[in-house]
C-alpha cells in the first residue's frame, strides 16, 4: 500500500504539459479546498497562539511599560540580560533548576525502571493489574491537590512524623516544609510518589516485546531470576532508556513549576525557586516584563541548544526518531 | 518438557522468597499511593472538632456530613465547582474535535500542504513566547475576565495531534478509499468514518484534556485572579494551601484558634481542605481506570512516534 503512495507523487510532478509546479501546486490545492478548509483555522489559531508570542521576546531588549504603545517602547540592547547575568539571584535560581531537575532525571529514571522490573515479576495478573491502576492514581490528580495531600502528611502532626516517632527514629517533630537543605528531597520524592506509575507504563511496552525465548533458553542454562533480570531484561530495555535519557537530558531546565510554586514558601526559598518561578515574580508580581521575559527567553534557547544536541548524540547512536 | 520447566522454575526457595518479598514491596506501594486519599477521606466524614483531637487515619471516628454540606452551602466555592465542571466539559469537546479535524488533515498522504501543516505544528512544541508574551497577548485579545480564556488558548493540544494522527495513519487504507469512491467528501469522510474509528485515541485524548481541564488553576491565578465568579474548585483549593503555608504555625494550631474563637465551629481549615482535596479527585478517580487500556495504548504510541 505503501509504495503505491510513495510512486504517485513522482508520476503527478513529472511535467506533463505546459503546466508550471506552482500551477500543478494551486490546482492540487483547489481541488483539496475542503482539507484546507478543515486545517486553516488551526493553523492561523497556532499563530496567533504559538508565534505571535515568540515576537513578545522583543521585549527583552526594551525597557517595557505596560502603559505605552507596542511600537511605542525604548530600546536598551543586552541592558537587561546584563543584569540578568550580574544577578545574583539569578545564579541561585539556576542552579536550584538545574539540581531539582537532575535530581528528578535521576530519581525518575530508577524508580521507574526498577518498578517496571518488579512489576514484570508479578505472576498473579488481576494482583498486577491492580497495583498499576493504583499507581497511575497520583499522575491524574492536580498538583494543587498533591501538595495538600503532602504538606498535611509533612505537617508537624502528619502521618510521616507520627510514624517517625513510633520508630523511635526523632523525638521532635520535624518541620519538614520549613527547612531549605529538605526541600530537594522532599520535592524528588514527590515527583516520584505522583510519577512513577506512570512513566512504568513505556517501559512495561518495551519488556512485552523483548523475546521470551530468551528467558526460556536461560532458564534452561541454569539462571536464576536476578540473572534473567540483569542480563536479558535491562539489555532489552536499554534502547527506551537511551531514548529516553536523551530526550530528557534536552529538558535540563525544565524543573517543573507547581510542586515548588505551592510546596515552597518563604522560610525554604533559597532552594525552592526555580526559573519558572523568577519569571514569575518578576513578571507578574514586580511588573518587570523586560526582565522577566529576558529569563524567560534564556530558558527556552538554552533548552533548544541542549535539545539539539542530544538529537544530534542520539542520532549519532542510531536511535534516529527522535523529532 | 515446558511444564516441568516451569515448574520448577516457580518452586525454587530463592524464588519464593523473590515472590514475597516482590509482593510485600507492592503492597507497600498500594498503601503509600493510596494512604494519604483515604486520610482526606476520614478527614472529610469525620467531625470536624473531633478531628482536632488527632488520632484520624484511615476511617471517620465520628461520621458527619457537615463538612460536605457546609461546602456546598458556600455560595463561592459551589460557583467555583460549576466553572471546573463547565471548563472540563465545554474544554473537553472543543479541543478534542479540532485536534481531531487538524489530525485528520495531517494524515491524509496526498494533502498538498501535509508537511507544512505539520511542520507549523511540531516547532510549537521546541519554542514557547513564555510566560510574559503570553499574557501580553490574552490581554491584547481582551480576553483577561472571560470564561474562553480557559478554552481557547488551548484548543489545539499538538502531543494528542500526534496521538491522533498515529492512529488515524494506522486505520486500513481501503476504509477511506471506498468512502471517497461513494462520493463522501473529507470532511464527511472524517465526522462518519474516521471519527466513530479513532474512538480509542479519542478516549485516550479526551481523558489527557479533561485531566489538565479539571486540574487547571494556574490560568485562573494569572487571567482571573479578580474575577471570583470565574474561580475554579482548584484555585480556590490552592488559596486555602497557601493561606495555611504562609502561617508558618501548624494547621492544627489554626484549627485550635478557630475552634477557641467561638466556643465550638462546625468546620476548621483541616476538614475544608481535606473535603475539598476529596472532591476535586472523585471525578478522576471514577474515571480513569475504565480508561486505562487506552491511554496505556496512547501512551505507548504517542511516546515512540512522537
Amino acid at each position: 500500500m505503501e509504495n503505491i503512495q510513495e510512486v504517485t507523487p513522482t508520476v503527478v510532478r513529472s511535467p506533463k504539459a505546459s503546466e508550471s509546479r506552482l500551477q500543478l501546486f494551486f490546482k492540487k490545492l483547489m481541488q483539496q479546498k475542503v482539507l484546507v478548509f478543515m486545517s486553516l483555522p488551526f493553523v492561523l489559531w497556532l499563530f496567533l497562539f504559538k508565534y505571535v508570542p515568540l515576537w513578545g521576546w522583543t521585549i527583552s531588549f526594551q525597557k517595557f511599560r505596560p502603559a505605552k504603545d507596542l511600537f511605542d517602547q525604548e530600546w536598551v540592547g543586552w541592558k537587561n540580560f546584563n543584569f540578568l547575568f550580574s544577578d545574583d539571584s539569578f545564579y541561585r535560581v539556576l542552579r536550584n533548576t538545574v539540581v531539582m531537575s537532575s535530581i528528578n532525571l535521576v530519581l525518575g529514571f530508577v524508580t521507574a525502571i526498577v518498578l517496571a522490573i518488579l512489576l514484570n515479576e508479578l505472576r498473579q495478573i488481576m494482583f498486577k493489574r491492580v497495583v498499576q491502576t493504583i499507581s497511575y492514581l497520583p499522575h491524574f490528580i492536580s498538583w494543587v491537590v498533591a501538595a495538600n495531600i503532602i504538606s498535611s502528611a509533612l505537617a508537624p502532626e502528619g502521618i510521616v512524623n507520627i510514624l517517625l516517632t513510633k520508630m523511635h527514629l526523632i523525638d521532635q517533630p520535624i518541620l519538614w516544609l520549613g527547612k531549605g537543605n529538605y526541600f530537594w528531597g522532599i520535592l524528588g520524592a514527590s515527583e516520584v510518589w505522583k510519577n512513577v506509575g506512570w512513566n512504568t507504563i513505556i517501559y512495561l511496552a518495551a519488556i512485552t516485546t523483548i523475546d521470551p525465548s530468551q528467558y526460556e533458553a536461560a532458564e534452561i542454562d541454569g539462571a536464576n531470576r536476578l540473572q534473567r533480570i540483569l542480563h536479558i531484561t535491562l539489555p532489552g530495555l536499554k534502547s527506551v532508556i537511551v531514548i529516553l535519557l536523551i530526550m530528557n537530558l534536552g529538558n535540563i531546565l525544565e524543573s517543573g513549576f507547581e510542586p515548588q510554586y505551592l510546596l515552597g514558601n518563604g522560610m525554604t526559598v533559597d532552594y525552592s525557586e526555580n526559573l519558572d518561578i523568577f519569571v514569575l515574580k518578576y513578571g507578574m508580581n514586580m511588573g518587570n516584563y523586560s526582565l522577566a521575559t529576558a529569563a524567560g527567553m534564556f530558558k527556552t534557547v538554552v533548552s533548544f541548544i541542549f535539545l539539539l544536541s542530544a538529537n544530534s548524540i542520539a542520532k549519532r547512536l542510531g536511535e534516529s526518531r527522535l523529532f | 518438557m515446558k511444564e516441568s520447566s516451569a515448574k520448577a522454575r516457580y518452586s525454587s526457595i530463592p524464588d519464593k522468597i523473590f515472590d514475597t518479598t516482590n509482593i510485600v514491596f507492592m503492597l507497600l506501594i498500594v498503601t503509600v499511593t493510596l494512604y494519604p486519599f483515604l486520610n482526606m477521606f476520614a478527614l472529610s466524614f469525620n467531625d470536624a472538632n473531633d478531628s482536632i483531637r488527632g488520632g484520624i487515619y484511615a476511617w471517620p471516628r465520628m461520621w458527619t456530613w457537615d463538612n460536605y454540606s457546609y461546602i456546598f452551602n458556600e455560595a463561592s466555592i459551589y460557583h467555583a465547582t460549576l466553572i471546573s465542571a463547565l471548563r472540563t466539559i465545554i474544554g473537553t469537546v472543543f479541543s478534542v474535535f479540532c485536534t481531531a479535524m487538524l489530525a485528520y488533515t495531517i494524515s491524509r498522504q496526498e494533502f498538498v500542504l501535509r508537511k507544512f501543516v505539520t511542520l507549523v505544528a511540531i516547532f510549537t512544541m521546541y519554542f514557547s513566547g513564555g510566560l510574559i508574551p503570553g499574557y501580553l497577548l490574552i490581554k491584547e485579545l481582551h480576553m483577561i475576565g472571560s470564561f474562553w480564556v480557559y478554552i481557547i488558548p488551548g484548543i489545539i493540544g499538538v502531543f494528542n495531534m500526534i496521538v491522533i494522527r498515529s492512529f488515524i495513519e494506522g486505520l486500513p487504507d481501503g476504509i477511506m478509499e471506498s468512502a471517497k469512491i461513494d462520493g463522501a467528501g473529507d470532511f464527511i469522510t472524517f465526522m462518519r468514518i474516521v471519527l466513530p474509528l479513532t474512538v480509542p485515541a479519542l478516549a485516550t485524548v479526551s481523558l489527557f484534556v479533561a485531566v489538565s481541564q479539571w486540574n487547571s488553576w494556574f490560568d485562573v491565578f494569572l487571567y482571573n485572579s479578580s474575577h471570583l465568579n470565574l474561580s475554579t474548585l482548584q484555585y480556590e483549593l490552592m488559596k486555602i494551601l497557601q493561606t495555611s503555608n504562609t502561617a508558618a504555625s501548624s494547621t492544627n494550631a489554626g484549627d485550635q484558634f478557630a475552634a477557641g474563637q467561638s466556643g465550638v465551629t462546625a468546620v476548621t481549615p483541616t476538614s475544608i481542605r481535606a473535603t475539598m482535596t476529596i472532591i476535586a479527585s472523585l471525578p478522576i478517580i471514577m474515571v480513569y481506570p475504565f480508561l486505562q487500556k487506552y491511554f496505556v495504548k496512547g501512551m505507548t504510541v504517542g511516546g515512540v512516534k512522537g
